[in-house]
């Protein structure tokens, strides 16, 4: 199986074998599995119900509980608007149609050439820099609308 | 966790004095004295879950009211099981389930067999409290002899549980949260197409709703057979 | 190895001493906020820029925890051994490495970006739990024992016993301080009291309340208080096993918990026979995965069990059933990391500190229109108005304030008469809101009520779990209503069904999350209820 020569199979793999094969390792399994794909396919799913000897629906039903677990692929580059109170009452909300407006992404979804990735959080903790955004994981604070657009372009360029 | 010896305890519901073993639920202990509370996600047989919130009781002496499928009997406790608060509570609770999805009974392939149809008339409730959020959802018909409608589904997860806890399947379960839960077989398949199932329609015979039937029977014939369960345990019991 | 309070004082020592032979030290904030501005580099810049002029024999450059005044990073504190106090920078950036490095090769200050640490924000402040955040560096375990670390647990293992911990803590009066407000020596008791083979601490670390940051700054600034904290749990109750449970979203608490927790086991603090007590006890690391109702106790342990974080009812509590069905207590970080200090500086000492049914101290996330934004340690029963206006040096952009936010989703807004309220739980209870967890969010004139409340209550639909009904059709409902009134299309009619929509969510709700979700709307009904009816249309 090719799979099993696959590097990223390995280290889902080495997780599970870690906690034991227990079925309490799901959650942490998915982590790993969301880490080193990038998004939880159906494939990897299902690979690691067998592992772990959990049913289908069951692991299905934990990774869509979660928002943090991502059943699509995401785009080459990702823009998280936080959506927190602190941010909220700060204006994040106008920043978020911004940006849905000017790179005609709805939040949660990735542009069609598979570019941009726009999603929301629900608090990333950086509140008293509010309003917050995070450009493919470099977290940016006191934003204002044309400095969240500019942000963009450049991760693009 | 601590293990007690099972203890007979007398205690109160509405004002009737009756009794039950330590580890029975004010539900339990009221339906052996033929007290009426109603309840959807509960069903014999199955673990209780608590969700539906039709059965919330009032417990002297406690804040909040209760739902008397997962409250243990007390020595000496006083459960009220209706008064105008209690009915507020079961009207709007009834009220939501209808809102949230599609149940128009004239349309309903178990119009007359239906658990939900029959709380409306029991409770009186004419027509919703709240309006309606008229979700859609897609109709999963692909199985041989069963149909999915999650337009009818009230999430009260009986199907997820006896295909979990009495045929040892779980082929369902749900999918996402809040108001956009669903239930479904493996990861979000069609019916038909799931390797768990293994056909044997404990799930809709359970379900007290339209949303899991069977295939070409009259609408007539759409019993649902919840005392499947429990004729199960029994004889699965008869046979260790 | 560390076996005996002897060897743990020698660590201590040893660390002082190379302190000492290097008179100074530069700390430069590393805490999320300050490193979004790029501490990181600054960090190493200023270590390069001390190696360059031959200073690393005289100045440590180091990385440490939250300072508090995040408004104001990159924080960077300059400890000189022949000053008494140490300068404070803020808003540090690339360009001022150079007057920096000065500042240490010739003892002097950097007048330009020096901060007013006389100002109320730092002189106001009373810290206990937050002590060593921006002091220690949090990669470093050495430098915690240096400060006092560990020293708690020895003392209990040596010299107390059970019985004497839960004694200590429950007189000290501290209540749970994620936002239920329930008396941890009281919880303690009740797992000890359980006769079981197993039970389990777990620290709640699954800090979801939007506009709250103190969890994670604590994770983050002086992780092996935390550790330490639930060490003690453990050996009172009789638990020899800990999970804390963290958010996915806190990358950098998970690698500072992370190092911290193998930094322990090395040394002996945590594992077998801990300092040849026969005491055991071992610490793993959960990731939660973006679910505001994984907070509440039952969905966390379901969740650390690998489901999804639906709740169950309650009773059972988890004291009597918890995880894996076993007696377990759930604290708070802030919570844990208040242990320690109680145990060494004593149960009289801590109830000296704030009021009389909330004893100790309280950290706040101070958030929204609000000059400076920032974490705060203060003691209970301070006013909102010594709070926001001294502390927090008052609304910002000169507009007027409106009200405060406390308690995230599940509290209530506080309008302006009752500025002069000493915040205490039950205070705050009394006028429809929470302690929660400690997020205060300044909201000035220029916002509507309406919409924050639709604001939380959105966020609570989308956080529902789905299980109960009244949860799950209920935040909708609710959150659609207030649409209605945002966009002045409801009616007197709708106004009622709010109310009692709202008053029947709070009552049936299987778990906290929907029990509580109705307070924003509730308490703004009932301090702002002119904007509710400004949303009403004329017939």
């Amino acid at each position: 199986m090719t799979d099993a020569a696959d590097n990223r199979y390995k280290l889902i793999e080495q997780t599970m074998k870690k906690l034991g094969y227990d079925k309490s390792a799901l959650i942490e399994t998915l982590h790993v599995a969301q880490e080193s794909f990038g998004y939880l396919q159906k494939d990897v799913l299902k690979f690691i119900a067998k592992r772990l000897k959990a049913p289908y629906s069951k692991v299905y039903g934990v990774a869509t509980f979660y928002h943090h677990f991502t059943l699509k692929p995401q785009g080459k580059h990702s823009v998280i608007v936080c959506l927190g109170t602190a941010c909220y009452i700060k204006g994040s909300k106008k920043i978020l149609e911004s940006i849905e407006e000017r790179f005609g992404v709805k939040v949660g979804q990735t542009t069609p050439d598979g570019i941009l990735s726009l999603l929301s959080a629900r608090c990333v903790g950086s509140c008293s820099i509010a309003p917050v955004a995070i450009y493919d994981n470099k977290v940016k604070g006191r934003l204002s609308i044309e400095e969240s657009l500019e942000k963009i372009e450049e991760i693009l360029r | 966790m601590i293990k007690q010896k099972v203890r007979v305890k007398t205690f109160k519901i509405d004002d009737i004095t009756v009794t039950g073993q330590s580890d029975q639920t004010v539900l339990e202990v009221a339906r052996e004295h033929n007290i009426y509370i109603p309840t959807l996600c509960y069903l014999e047989g199955l673990s209780c879950v608590g969700s539906c919130r039709m059965c919330l009781v009032e417990i002297k002496g406690c804040r909040e009211l209760a739902p008397a499928c997962t409250s243990k009997i007390k020595e000496g406790m006083e459960v009220v099981t209706t008064s105008p608060d209690i009915q507020a509570h079961r009207n709007m609770i009834l009220s939501m389930l209808f809102s949230e999805r599609t149940h128009t009974c004239s349309v309903c392939v178990v119009n007359g067999n239906c658990e939900l149809q029959d709380k409306t008339v029991e409770l009186g409730l004419e027509h919703s409290l709240v309006p309606y959020l008229e979700q859609r959802f897609e109709i999963d018909a692909s199985h041989k002899n069963f149909v999915h409608d999650p337009n009818r589904c009230i999430l009260c997860t009986r199907c997820v549980r006896v295909c979990d806890e009495i045929e040892g399947a779980h082929a369902l379960d749900l999918v996402d949260r809040g108001i956009n839960t669903r239930i479904i077989h493996d990861m979000d398949e069609p019916w038909a197409d799931s390797q768990s199932c293994t056909s044997c329609g404990k799930c809709v015979y359970v379900c007290p709703t339209g949303a899991l039937y069977e295939k070409d029977i009259s609408t007539e014939e759409k019993l649902k057979k919840t005392d499947i369960i429990l004729n199960l345990i029994k004889s699965r019991k008869k046979d260790d | 190895m560390i076996t005996s309070i002897q060897e743990l004082q020698k660590v201590a020592e040893n660390r002082k001493c190379s302190e000492e032979n290097i008179p100074q030290e530069l700390r430069v904030c590393i805490g999320s906020s300050c490193l979004s501005q790029g501490s990181d580099a600054i960090q190493k810049d200023l270590e390069e820029a001390v190696k360059a002029k031959g200073l690393q024999n005289r100045c440590r450059v180091k990385g440490v925890g939250c300072n508090g005044l995040c408004a104001n990073g990159t924080l960077v504190s300059h400890c000189d051994s022949s000053k008494k106090e140490q300068t404070l920078y803020e808003k540090v950036t690339a360009s001022d490495i150079k007057e920096l490095v000065k500042c240490v090769e010739d003892h002097s200050v950097y007048k330009e970006k020096r901060c007013d640490t006389n100002q109320p924000f730092f002189t106001k402040q009373n810290k206990v739990v937050l002590q060593n955040a921006g002091v220690i560096d949090p990669n470093e375990i050495e430098d915690y024992i240096a400060h006092g670390g560990y020293s708690a647990l020895f003392h209990v293992l040596k010299e107390m016993s059970c019985t004497d911990v839960i004694d200590e803590v429950k007189s000290s009066g501290l209540r749970g301080r994620g936002g239920g407000g329930f008396p941890t020596g009281l919880k303690w008791e009740s797992v000890y009291k359980v006769q079981s083979d197993q039970k389990y601490i777990v620290c709640n670390g699954d800090e979801g309340d939007p506009g709250a940051f103190m969890d994670r700054a604590l994770m983050e600034a002086d992780p092996h208080k935390i550790i330490e904290g639930m060490a003690i749990a453990g050996y009172a109750c009789g638990a020899n096993m800990g999970y804390i449970y963290v958010r996915a979203e806190y990358p950098l608490a998970v690698e500072k918990l992370d190092h911290a927790i193998k930094q322990a086991k090395r040394l002996g603090l945590l594992g077998n026979k801990i300092a040849h007590s026969g005491f055991d006890f071992d610490i793993e690391i959960r990731l939660g995965g973006g679910a505001f109702v994984c907070g509440e106790a039952t969905a966390l342990i379901t969740s650390i069990e690998g489901n999804r974080g639906n709740p169950r009812q309650k009773p059972p509590h988890l004291s009597d059933y918890g995880l894996w069905g076993e007696p377990t207590i759930l604290n708070n970080v802030e919570t844990l990391a208040n242990v320690p200090t109680i145990i060494k500086k004593g149960a009289q000492w801590f109830k000296s500190v704030g009021t009389t049914a909330s004893s100790g101290t309280k950290i706040f996330a101070l958030t929204g229109h609000i000059k400076n934004t920032g974490l705060v340690e203060v003691p209970m029963g301070i006013t909102l108005r010594e709070l926001i206006y001294e502390i927090g040096g008052g609304v910002s952009d000169g507009r007027e304030l409106k009200a405060i936010q406390t308690g995230g989703p599940s509290g209530g807004c506080i309008p302006v008469e009752y500025l002069d309220l000493p915040i205490d739980y039950d205070s705050l209870k009394s006028i429809g809101t929470i302690m929660g967890s400690g997020g205060m969010i300044v909201i000035d004139d220029s916002s509507n009520m309406v919409e924050i409340a639709h604001f939380f209550m959105d966020f609570c639909k989308s956080e529902s779990c789905g299980k109960c009904t009244p949860c799950r059709v209920g935040t909708t409902q609710l959150t659609l209503l207030l649409e209605k009134f945002i966009n002045k299309e409801a009616s007197k009619a709708d106004l009622e069904l709010l109310k009692q929509m709202s008053e029947i969510v709070k009552s049936a709700s299987l778990c906290g999350l929907g029990q509580t979700a109705p307070n924003p709307v509730l308490s703004t009904v009932r301090y702002f209820e002119n904007e509710y009816l400004e949303g009403i249309k004329d017939d």
